[in-house]
């Protein structure tokens, strides 16, 4: 069928649906390299404007850190600019087995194989080790990437409540039968900012016998104490079965993702998952540029100390100016709006203070659970926080939220 | 009939809700009320398939089937389970 009128009106209607209810995704356009203060056009064709980057996964500021680009610079000079093949073909460099060697050193792991992103790693994964007569457990809260894996995978499906380890075990008990069993969970929950409770995870595993999977995305490189991820804050490094990642986020920003643990399961990967055999991997230049960036952080805790020390004067300063805030112990801290459009316009009254923090509602998180996700970084100086707090602190005496309860709240604008 | 809906509706309570005041009944929107998301109606489907000895194909087992106990009845009509 062409792309007649009827197949466009009929598109155009569903736009204006989504339109309609609030939910349309505009983009922002960044005209500056990723750091703590940006240059954003938003709308589109509006005048530029800096702002204070309250929203981004830079956590570690490495995504334009000098010695990276210098890396990644070099690998392009030395290695290219594109694969031009799947791996198994022609498309594997001495600086990706590098790459791999040195994630599986900082992870802890027996083996790494890399994939263009976490969500090909996710998407690959679950079907390249596991058949029919198994069975995946999942908290209902691990992101999207990891449903759409399991979604292709022929093992039998069930869930858990978030984080509820006797209803982990209820479920644990039920599938005994299955052939192999595997836990599956985030390590930070990247919309809560919490963290899945390893070491109670992996005691479960061991009673009754069972694999775990681990997506450490929002964790590797500044969660532990020297930032290798939750198994490390755990101390359970060593006994998680599968770690996914991504190099998109803490370790440079730039793409790429990989799956690292026991060593027959990533040989399986290699073997079977269908990321891997059917997409090139990551560019030379990434390669290059993501070697330095384990370097660096297997050198120094530096950043990942000021992470820790941003995030925690964050989290004080939003409580103490009243402020409803997910716990936690992450850099990732969500202000608590509870309703969609309240989280909407609050989000737009920050940018015109001069941050850049985004509004997250239903479907993205639960119901009446709408709020704004505001996440830190070491690239945040003092001066950046101080100001995102009395930027934010105006607009919650403007929408006169400061200081209410949850219930107060969803009393003054609803669910 | 109202044996198998109050079986149903226990394991919803049990299985999904967190706050244990809140009231649902047989009519309750389960996945369009936002209590069960597309995700975890898995173990629903399981349950079921378990508890009844049948296996609901994915094309039956949509969020329409089972937005609420009594549609979830309807549905196990087909497999006939009354």
């Amino acid at each position: 069928m062409a792309f007649q009128d009827t197949v466009r009106d009929s598109y155009k209607r569903e736009l204006d649906e989504i339109r309609a209810g609030g939910i349309f995704k505009e983009e922002r356009i960044i005209c500056a390299p990723q750091s703590s203060e940006i240059d954003v056009e938003f709308p589109i064709g509006s005048e530029r404007k800096r702002v204070i980057n309250m929203c981004a996964n830079n956590y570690l500021g490495l995504s334009s850190h000098p010695e990276v680009i210098a890396a990644a610079r070099a690998g392009l000079d030395h290695r290219g600019y594109g694969m031009s093949s799947v791996r198994f073909i022609c498309g594997t460099q001495d600086i990706h087995k590098e790459l791999e060697q040195k994630l599986t050193k900082f992870l802890g792991t027996e083996d790494t194989i890399l994939f263009p992103s976490c969500m090909d790693a996710n998407a690959g994964v679950f079907e390249a080790i596991l058949g029919e007569q198994d069975v995946m457990i999942a908290d209902r809260l691990v992101h999207a990437s990891i449903v759409d894996g399991m979604r292709l995978c022929k093992a039998q499906q069930d869930t858990f409540k978030h984080a509820n380890m006797e209803h982990l075990e209820e479920k644990l008990q039920l599938h005994q039968k299955a052939r192999f069993r595997i836990i599956i969970t985030d390590g930070a929950f990247s919309m809560d900012g919490d963290l899945a409770p390893l070491d109670k995870i992996v005691a479960l595993a061991e009673k009754y016998n069972s694999m775990v999977f681990l997506d450490d995305s929002h964790a590797s490189g500044f969660i532990g104490k020297t930032g290798r991820g939750t198994h490390e804050h755990f101390g359970v490094v060593g006994k998680i079965d599968v770690i996914t990642t991504t190099l998109g986020k803490a370790l440079g920003g730039a793409s790429g993702g990989c799956v690292s643990g026991r060593r027959e399961l990533v040989e399986m990967c290699r073997q079977r998952a269908r990321p891997y055999l059917f997409s090139n991997t990551i560019p030379p230049v990434v390669a290059a540029g993501a070697n330095r960036v384990i370097d660096l952080i297997s050198q120094s805790t530096e950043r990942r100390d000021k992470l820790e020390r941003n995030a925690a004067f964050w989290r004080k300063g939003l409580t103490e100016a009243g402020f409803v805030i997910k716990p936690g112990e992450t850099p990732i801290v969500p202000v608590m709006l509870f309703n969609a459009k309240l989280s909407q316009d609050f989000a737009r009254e920050l940018y015109q203070e001069g941050i850049y923090a985004v509004g997250f509602f239903f479907p993205v998180v639960p119901k009446g659970q709408a709020r704004i996700r505001t996440q830190l970084s070491a690239a945040h100086e003092q001066h950046h926080l101080e100001k995102a707090l009395a930027a934010f602190t105006k607009v919650g005496k403007k929408f006169g939220i400061l200081h209410l309860t949850k219930e107060q709240i969803i009393e003054k604008y609803g669910m | 009939m109202s044996n198998i809906k109050d079986v149903i509706l226990d394991y919803v309570k049990r299985e999904y809700l967190e706050d244990e005041d809140q009231v649902i009944n047989y009519d309750t929107p389960l996945i369009s009320g936002g209590i069960v998301d597309s995700f975890s109606m898995v173990s629903l489907k399981l349950f079921l398939e378990h508890k009844y000895n049948i296996q609901i194909p994915d094309a039956k087992a949509t969020p329409k089937a089972f937005d609420s106990v009594n549609n979830i009845i309807a549905l196990l009509k087909e497999f006939n389970v009354q």
